[in-house]
């Protein structure tokens, strides 16, 4: 049997500030070599399951757990649960002007290097990775030396993100709306390019709208979440469910 | 009664100043002993001073100075960034630390006598200025720069300022005469070594000659008790550009008076500023620029990020006269500040004589931005590293204008020293 990557047991969650309650009892198991998607309505909680797993401050964890390859990471800062192999390509992804996309993926990379006790990267092996792994989302390597996503267009702003989980080579992806804004060339490039990075050893959550991503990104399992929990899991079919119908018929079976 | 009073406070005043100059000594060159007698009269600017408005100087002032010229051999060499370098310890110019070929420069260490026969010497400092009429009656000697005319000159000069000991004073002096139409490039760095409560009290005069380039880098490093007010007056001619960057990375109290007169026509002025503190820094950096006459340009950029209790102060005066027209002067500050009790105190001071001009000015404070942090640390760089990266971005204009790369260097190795970055 394959491992558990990634457990979390009945969360909730709370914005900290006002004390409103987002995640309420929310489960998910992912496996090694899965692919899980989560889809449901707008406002749901999706990217904020993302950012309280990924340690986002603002967040107040009310009740349950997350635990990564059987270790707890809730103590964790955001970079050890990056260093612990986690990666979140973001909805929105922050421009940063005047910080080089290739400088701060190296201080990234030997960041987490050093963190698992591994040799730096040289100057000479990173710009070949560089290539290697831009190519995969056919990112224009100049892109990936200018200032972090200062200027790209939508597109290019999610393949940046998957470049750099090509770099990162997490073991847990959790992909937020990374097909949202995108046309059908891109969303195929973007799609081919997670089925390059994706194997055995790794898993991927995608949290999408549409079922259309789901048609070049085969799920194992597919998702809904609405109102801060799990409230039907299914198999790829239940996406095309979901296109069809809507979310309203969940709530009246609920 | 009132007559009497006046005395009496004139009289406490002056003992402020005699007293911070008790342990010093006037040579009895005229020129000093002049300088020494103009100090009876003035006083040290308070808050009340608007120009000294944020800026104490009571730590200061207290302190029990005296000189001291420092015999001992020194390693310098991760501070030595250039072929040709003059070393001054405590004021002392230490010629037996030093190495330059007078290729490019005509180099000379003078006394007040020699000097005083200069043309331009002394003549447009402000002789109300304390700190400057300190430095005229108690230099030892000035370092003379002159670039003949049309001389390039390749590899920039380096002044390795040091202070060295407990409560010393250094009173620098630099002059500099950029030739008709040559080129050069000076840099100074001062910085401490073993040294506590000590004060660098420098002035640069600096004359600009007609189609001359001069740059200026300077960093000011000297350790966390140390404090450094530098002056520089410089006169531009027509045709000529002028540019100065200034990077303060520590010290007590760094006060940095930049008086600029533009006096011909297609002059260009470039200032530039990066401050970075962590603990109760307080740096000054008052800047000013005279354009007196048409068709010029003046740009100046300063960004401070300032974490710990320290403070910053940023004065940026223009002053643009009576017929002057067609004046383009830009000027920039930008602020992060990294902790709830840092400060900054931002002031731009536009006089605008003429109606020709384009000024423009721009000032703004913020903390580093949560989103971009929270991105990097995203991908596994600590929330320490994270800030480090954004706020070398934030004065990654200001490094750039070093246009010098071994200066660049540097000054990343004094962050990774001082503030303890990587690169
Ligand atoms: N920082 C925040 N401050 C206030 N409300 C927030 C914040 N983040 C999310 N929310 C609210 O939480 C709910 C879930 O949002 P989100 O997780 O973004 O949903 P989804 O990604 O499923 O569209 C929404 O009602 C949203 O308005
Ligand atoms: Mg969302």
């Amino acid at each position: 049997m394959s491992k558990t990557l990634l457990d979390i047991k009945n969360l909730h969650a709370e914005i900290e500030e006002e004390g409103k309650a987002i995640l309420k009892g929310l489960s998910l198991t992912v496996k090694a070599g899965e692919v899980h998607a989560i889809m449901g309505p707008n406002g749901a909680g999706k990217s904020t399951l993302a950012s309280v797993v990924s340690g986002k401050d603002g967040y107040e964890i009310t009740e349950g757990s997350i635990e990564m390859d059987g270790a707890d990471i809730l103590e964790l800062d955001p970079d050890e649960r990056a260093k612990e192999g986690l990666f979140l390509a973001f909805q929105y992804p922050v421009e940063i002007p005047g910080v080089s996309n290739i400088n701060f993926l190296r201080t990234a990379l030997n960041e987490i290097k050093e963190y698992r006790g591994e040799e730096q990267i040289s100057a000479k092996d990173f710009m070949a990775m560089v290539r290697e792994k831009s190519s995969i989302v056919e990112l224009d390597p100049k892109l990936a030396s200018r200032s972090v996503n200062e200027g790209f267009s939508g597109g290019e702003k999610k393949r940046n993100e998957i470049f750099q989980m090509a770099m990162l080579e997490p073991k847990v992806a959790i992909l937020d709306e990374t097909d949202s804004g995108l046309d059908i060339d891109a969303l195929r490039i973007v799609a081919a390019g997670v089925n390059k990075l994706k194997n055995e050893n790794n898993a991927v959550i995608l949290i999408t709208h549409y079922q259309r991503l789901l048609d070049y990104i085969v799920p194992d399992f597919v998702h809904v979440l609405a109102d801060g929990k799990i409230v039907k899991t299914g198999d790829k079919t239940l996406a095309l469910e979901l296109e069809e119908k809507g979310y309203d018929w969940l709530n009246a079976e609920a | 009664m009132t007559h009497e009073l006046i005395i009496m406070s004139e009289t406490t005043t002056s003992n402020k100043v005699t007293n911070f100059i008790k342990n010093l000594d006037v040579s009895s060159a005229d020129f000093q002993q002049r300088a020494a007698e103009r100090l009876g009269e003035l006083d040290f600017p308070t808050t009340r001073d608007e120009y000294w408005k944020y800026t104490r100087l009571g730590k200061l002032t207290k302190l029990e100075l005296s000189k001291f010229a420092d015999p001992d051999k020194l390693n310098l060499t991760k501070h030595i960034i250039s072929n040709d370098y003059i070393v001054v310890v405590n004021g002392f110019v230490r010629e037996d630390l030093s190495q330059f070929s007078k290729l490019d420069f005509e180099i000379d260490f003078l006394g007040s006598d020699r000097m005083a026969k200069e043309h331009y010497f002394d003549k447009n400092l402000n002789k109300k200025d304390v700190f400057s009429s300190i430095n005229s009656a108690f230099f030892e000697k000035v370092i003379s720069i002159k670039v003949g005319a049309n001389k390039i000159n390749k590899g920039p000069l380096q002044i390795i300022y040091v202070s060295k000991g407990d409560q010393i004073i250094s009173n620098t002096r630099l002059y500099i005469e950029a030739g008709k139409s040559s080129q050069s490039e000076i840099i100074q760095t001062f910085i401490s070594k073993e040294s506590t409560d000590s004060f660098t009290n420098h002035v640069t005069e600096a004359y600009v000659s007609e189609n001359s380039h001069l740059k200026i880098n300077k960093a000011q490093l000297e350790e966390g008790s140390n404090s450094i007010i530098s002056t520089e007056q410089v006169h531009q001619e027509r045709n000529s550009v002028f540019k100065i960057n200034t990077i303060t990375l520590s010290g007590a109290l760094v006060r940095n008076n930049i008086n600029i007169s533009v006096t011909g026509e297609n002059c260009e002025t470039f200032m530039n500023g990066a401050v970075i503190t962590k603990d109760n820094e307080v740096v000054d950096n008052h800047t000013f620029v005279d354009h007196q006459v048409p068709n010029c340009m003046s740009d100046e950029n300063y960004k401070y990020v300032l974490g710990g209790k320290s403070t910053g102060v940023f004065n940026g005066r223009v002053v643009v006269q009576k017929d002057a027209q067609v004046i383009n002067a830009y000027q920039n500050n930008g602020n992060i500040l990294l902790s709830d009790y840092a400060k900054i105190n931002s002031k731009p001071e536009l006089e605008i004589y003429a109606d020709d001009v384009k000024c423009s000015h721009g000032s703004t404070t913020g903390q580093l931005d949560d989103e971009a942090i929270f991105y990097l640390q995203a991908r596994g760089i600590s929330k320490e590293n994270a800030k480090k990266l954004l706020v070398r971005a934030f004065i990654g204009e200001v490094i750039e204008s070093f246009e010098n790369e071994h200066f660049e260097n540097y000054i990343n190795e004094q962050l990774a020293e001082i503030h303890d970055w990587r690169n």
